[in-house]
Order: C-alpha cells, then structure tokens, then sequence
C-alpha cells in the first residue's frame, strides 16, 4: 500500500498513454462512441488501484487470518499489476516473486494457526484499533504530503518513456553503470552499486546461516541406551526434562563407551 | 495484429482489445485442448505401462474421445461443498490455480515473436507467476475443512517452497549464458543445430537441465512427487472434497503447467522452436525472404516448440508411472541435500567454463552463427565501445535482424 501511494499521483496526472495516440485515428463511427475518448491507460491504472486499495481494506477489516493473508495477496498482486502498466516489468515479477510469494509462507502459517477453533476469528480490541488507526492515519497524511510536494509529480507527463530493460540493471548491481553517462558522476568514472549489492548479500548470508543454526536439529548428548535407563526409572518418568539434563547424561556424553556405540 | 486492424480503420482500443482477445483465446485454447489430449493420453499411457488396454471404446477407436466425454459428465455433476468449509476461499481455489497457470502462459514464447507479451524479464515473471499456483492449493486444503485436505495442502506447501530454490538456480544458468532474461532472445540465440542447443553448450549445463527436469517434477506436484494428493494415504489430497468442474479446474491448472514447464525446458535448454535440425533454413526459408516464408517459419517454430513441450510431459507420464511416490522426508532430502548442492555447482561450473573456455573445447560447437544481442546495447544511445557480438566485434546485429548464417 505504502509503496504504491508515490506513484498515484504521477499516474492519474499522467494524460499521454501509449493508447491515446490511436484514439485519434479517423474511420469507422464506432470512434463516435463516447468510450473512444477515454483514456485507457487510466482506466486500467484506476482499476489495478482501487483492486490494490479495496483488498488493503479487505486486509484491515477481515478477521479470519487466511482471508487476510488472501486480501493481502491479492493486493499486493493489484500492485504488480500497477508496475507492469507502467512498464517495469522487473519491479512487477520482483514484486510477484518477493511479496506475493513471501506472503505464501504467511498463509502457511494463518492456516497452521487457524486449524484449530480458538483462533478462527480475530476481533481486536476497541483501544488496538484506535491505535492502528491514528498510526496509519498519520502515515498516510505524512506520504500524503510528501507526494503532493513534489512538483514533477503534479504535471501531466510529457514522454512516453521507452520500457527499460533488466539488463542495465543487472549490470549496474555487479559495478557497471550503462544508463549513466560517465561525466555526470563526480568521481569521472561509471559507478554501480556494488558495495551495497555485496553488503545486502552478506547480510543476507548471514541472516540465512544464523536461521539454519537455530533451526538445526538439536543433537542429544545423552546416548540411546542410557536413555533407556533413565526412562525405565520411575522419578524420570514424571518428569522427561529431567532425562535430557541429568548429570548421567551429562557425564557420559562426555566419555563415550564401547557399551553406547555411536550413540547420537 | 493490433496494426493490421487499425489499418482497417478500426479505432485503436477496440483493436487493441481485439488483439488481446485473440491471444487471450488461444492461450486459453492451448490449455484446456491440450488438457483434454493430455488426460487421454494419461490415460493411455497409464494402461499401456500396466499392461492394459485403457479408454477403447468412446469416439471409435484408441477412445480419444473419452477426454470429452468425462468433461460432460464433469458438468453434470452436483456441485457440492462440505458443511464447514468456509465457502468463499471453497470456491475461489480452484480459479486461483488456474489463473496463475494460465498468467504464466503470457510470458511464454512459442516461435520467435510468437508470444503473448514479450516482456523483457520473461523467465523470472514465468517462474515468478508459476510459484503462485500453489495459493489454489492451500486455499483449497484450508477451506475444504477436512483433514486430508489440509495435510496435502501442507505437504504442497513445504514441497513447493523448498523446490524453489533449485528450481530458481536451474533456471539462471541458460539466462546467464543468454545475457538477457528475454524468453525470445533466449530460445533466438540457441538457433541452428541441435549443437547450440544449452543443453549440449557444456557438461553442466547437461547435468543441471536433469537437475531442472527434476524440480519441474516436484513444482507441479506430479509422481514421484504428488505428495499433496497422495491417493493412497490421503484420499486424494488437497481436492478430496472438490467435485464437478472445480475439480476439473484444478485438473486443467495441473496439465497446463505441466506444458508450461515442458515448455520452459524446451526454449530455455532445448533450443525453444530451434529445432534439432534447422529446417526452415535448409528449406531456403528465412525471416529476411517475404512474408510468407516468415510466417512458414513461425509455423514449424510453434510446431517444434509444441512437440517438445509435448515430450515434456509424455516424459512426466513415464516418470509418474514408473517411480513409486517418495516419502515427505524423501522429497526433502531430494531437495535440499541434492538438488540444490548439485544446481548450486552446476552453476559454479558453468560459470568458470563461460570464463575460461568461452568458445567451447570443439570449435563451432554450441555458438550461434548469428549473435544476438538486446537493442539497447546497439544504435547512437547505447553502450559504445563497451560490450560487442563476441562473434563479429566490427558489425554488431540488432535483435531482430539477424546477421546472414
């Protein structure tokens, strides 16, 4: 929702689409209609913007968590919609892969929640609603005003802009610049962005390595057999923890006999 | 198309959405008619394998139209919908699936300009859009309220999460050998014989085109690895409660994207509409001698493309009933520990062949005699005296207009 508030205006502003060039073509009288005035390229944004907006609300007002995480999706899929109009096509498919697809694993879990009874439904309380609506309020005033001052923004669009492609993107990231002449650079030289590119991949690394070690397996120090023993005393049957953390455990895991094998 | 029909004097959006319609039609067409032939010769195949006759008898002979005929039994039968299902996710589901099986369709090129929308990042939005199926799924095996449905749903979801990864990595590998993300452009460059093929560019990228046959497998949830229907220990999975023509729309979602992965194997490893033998050219056909003989070539190119997607899926067929179905675990293993290890070197691998060994070990073999290279590097305001055709550094071609073979 929020990214999607700094493009509305340059859109709505923006009277020149590729099909109003058309529109003006003499022939037959169905050009009479009154349809053949409107712009299409507006219609089609109105339509993918008030699908985002109208699902962002569904979102808001559901209270099923599958339904919300479904509002969601299809919000989120009414944006790539917006970005495919207006000719990026890689934000769009990044936005279909990232957020739509990360919003899988949401779903994933609001059915895994939501299986049981207790929390089918979500009804939050009149004070956490005062407060989600004076905190989006307000952010909605702030980008509101943010956009409206910028003045490039506010003019109908001269251009049609030629569709960009992937590659000069994808090449900027890996330290080539290509979209850029080399003179508007202080430095002289054609500067990418790969630093950035390379601190954002470790970081990512990292967060990926640091998930898979909390994730991992716990290895068990205590070995099967005796395991077996302490189960078959009657103190640690009350209570397992006690199994995994006794110092029996503890004590052998150390030493590891002939008698335990490669114990786990 | 769209030209033609404002030459006609038609005002320009109602040929604009004519055109559309036409493709949006066909595209249409090519699912649910190839879903009808595909389910028949599941069905044959099936029997074949098992030593069985199968469909004999509707339609005359082989039963070819018996396809048709579980269609209209399909429409008549009743709607029904489980008393705690939650009726709106219930019957949205299966149109989910099939919308992002058909979405993906856009993207996909079948001859050279043959395509829904070019778009320039053709592979990632197909892979991208291919990735949303799954929605139908969960959203089916949640609102279905029963059990079955929602361990299938869950399965499903684990699989195809997991089977992205490798899946994702199998799929850069011909991109980077390409340079463009282009489906087009892709399938363009592998032009010629069957040696241009990336198939056969290198020893890795022969070894991760298995690697990728494998994760298509998995992603559109087919035997071994149909873990999500799992008739044996779950009913049927995730459309245990469906009936009529939702189930039969989950059905078409399944067979498109079984095509539309055979597809994306074909233009992204087997020469797209390239075939093994360029007989379009050898015929004197090509895109600079009229009209008509381009149009001669988009034919055998959709042809060519059409039959190698085909062999995709008779090849899923084979491989669905031969293998047993793996264990959850099992899939597991065959991703992470696997698949993506063996995608991740293959990858390594290719890298350093296009680095040191960037003509091939046997000259001529797996180059192109034209290079092609994405417009914006050529002409007054692109890249000057940057990147060149690594073939021809003084005459550089333009995407469409190829340089003479």
């Amino acid at each position: 929702m929020t990214g999607m508030l700094d493009m509305d205006i340059s859109f709505l502003t923006h009277a020149v689409g590729p099909a109003m060039a058309h529109l003006s073509a003499p022939g037959l009288p169905l050009a009479a209609l009154p349809v053949a005035g409107i712009n299409w390229h507006s219609v089609l944004f109105l339509l993918f913007a008030a699908l985002a907006c109208g699902f962002a609300v569904g979102v808001v007002a559901a209270d099923n968590v599958v339904r919300m995480a479904l509002y969601l999706v299809f919000s989120l899929g009414a944006t790539a919609g917006l970005f495919f109009l207006a000719g990026a096509e890689f934000i769009g498919a990044m936005q279909l892969m990232i957020y739509v697809g990360g919003t899988l694993v949401l779903l994933v879990f609001g059915v895994m929640l939501t299986a049981q009874a207790p929390l089918v439904s979500i009804k939050p309380s009149a004070s956490d609603r005062t407060l989600a609506a004076v905190a989006g309020a307000s952010l909605l005033a702030l980008l509101l005003t943010a956009s409206l001052s910028v003045d490039a923004w506010l003019k109908p669009g001269s251009a049609v802009v030629p569709a960009p492609s992937a590659t000069p993107l994808g090449m900027a990231l890996v330290g080539v610049r290509v979209d850029d002449p080399p003179s508007a650079s202080p430095a002289g030289g054609r500067t990418g962005y790969m630093l950035p590119f390379e601190i954002v991949s470790v970081h990512l690394l990292v967060v990926l390595v640091g998930a898979a070690y909390l994730a991992r397996a716990k290895r068990r120090r205590t070995p099967r057999a005796l395991d077996a023993v302490a189960a078959a005393m009657p103190v640690d049957v009350e209570s397992p923890v006690a199994v995994g953390s006794a110092p029996v455990g503890r004590t052998s895991g150390g030493s590891k006999s002939a008698l335990v094998g490669g114990g786990r | 198309m769209a030209d033609f029909l404002i030459g006609l004097g038609l005002p320009g959006w109602i040929a604009w959405s004519i055109a559309a319609l036409v493709a949006a039609v066909l595209l249409l067409n090519v699912i649910a008619g190839g879903a009808l032939v595909f389910i028949w010769a599941e069905r044959k195949i099936a029997a074949r394998i098992q030593d069985r006759l199968g469909p004999t008898r509707t339609g005359g002979r082989f039963g070819w139209l018996q396809s048709l005929a579980d269609g209209i039994k399909l429409l008549a039968k009743e709607d029904l919908m489980p008393e705690g299902a939650d009726g709106l996710l219930f019957r949205l589901a299966p149109y989910v699936s099939f919308c992002a099986s058909f979405c993906a369709f856009i993207a996909l090129p079948f001859a050279f300009d043959v395509v829904g929308q070019r778009l320039n990042v053709g592979v990632f939005f197909v892979v991208a859009v291919l990735g949303l199926e799954v929605f139908g799924v969960i959203l089916a095996g949640y609102a279905s309220a029963s059990k079955w449905s929602l361990f299938g749903a869950m399965r499903e979801a684990a699989q195809v999460v997991s089977y992205e990864v490798p899946l994702g990595m199998c799929v850069v590998v011909p991109v980077m050998l390409a340079g463009t993300m282009d489906l087009v452009t892709i399938g363009e460059k592998q032009a010629g014989w069957m040696s241009n093929w990336y198939l056969f560019h290198d020893p890795f990228t022969f070894v991760i085109f298995w690697v990728y046959v494998t994760c298509a497998v998995a992603s559109v949830n087919r035997a071994p690895f149909d873990l999500a229907e799992a008739e044996s220990e779950l009913v049927a999975g995730f459309h245990t409660e469906y009936s009529g023509l939702r189930w039969s729309f989950f059905f078409m979602a399944e067979y498109g994207s079984m095509f539309l992965v055979s597809a994306l194997a074909a233009v992204l490893f087997l020469g797209g509409w390239n075939g093994p033998v360029p007989v379009a050219r050898l015929l004197g056909f090509s895109d600079g001698t009229g009209d008509t003989a381009a149009y001669a070539v988009r034919l055998l190119g959709i042809a060519n493309l059409i039959g190698k997607a085909t062999f995709g899926v008779l090849l899923m067929m084979w491989i669905r009933w031969t293998l047993p179905r793996l264990r959850i675990d099992q899939v597991m293993t065959t991703c992470l520990k696997y698949c993506t290890p063996i995608a991740a070197a293959m990858f390594a691998g290719v890298m350093l062949w296009q680095l040191f060994l960037p003509g091939g070990l046997v000259p001529g073999w797996g180059r192109p005699a034209g290079e092609i290279r994405e417009g914006w590097l050529e002409g007054p305001g692109g890249l000057s005296g940057g990147i060149r055709s690594a073939a021809d550094p003084a005459a550089p071609v333009d995407l469409v207009k190829r340089s003479p073979r």
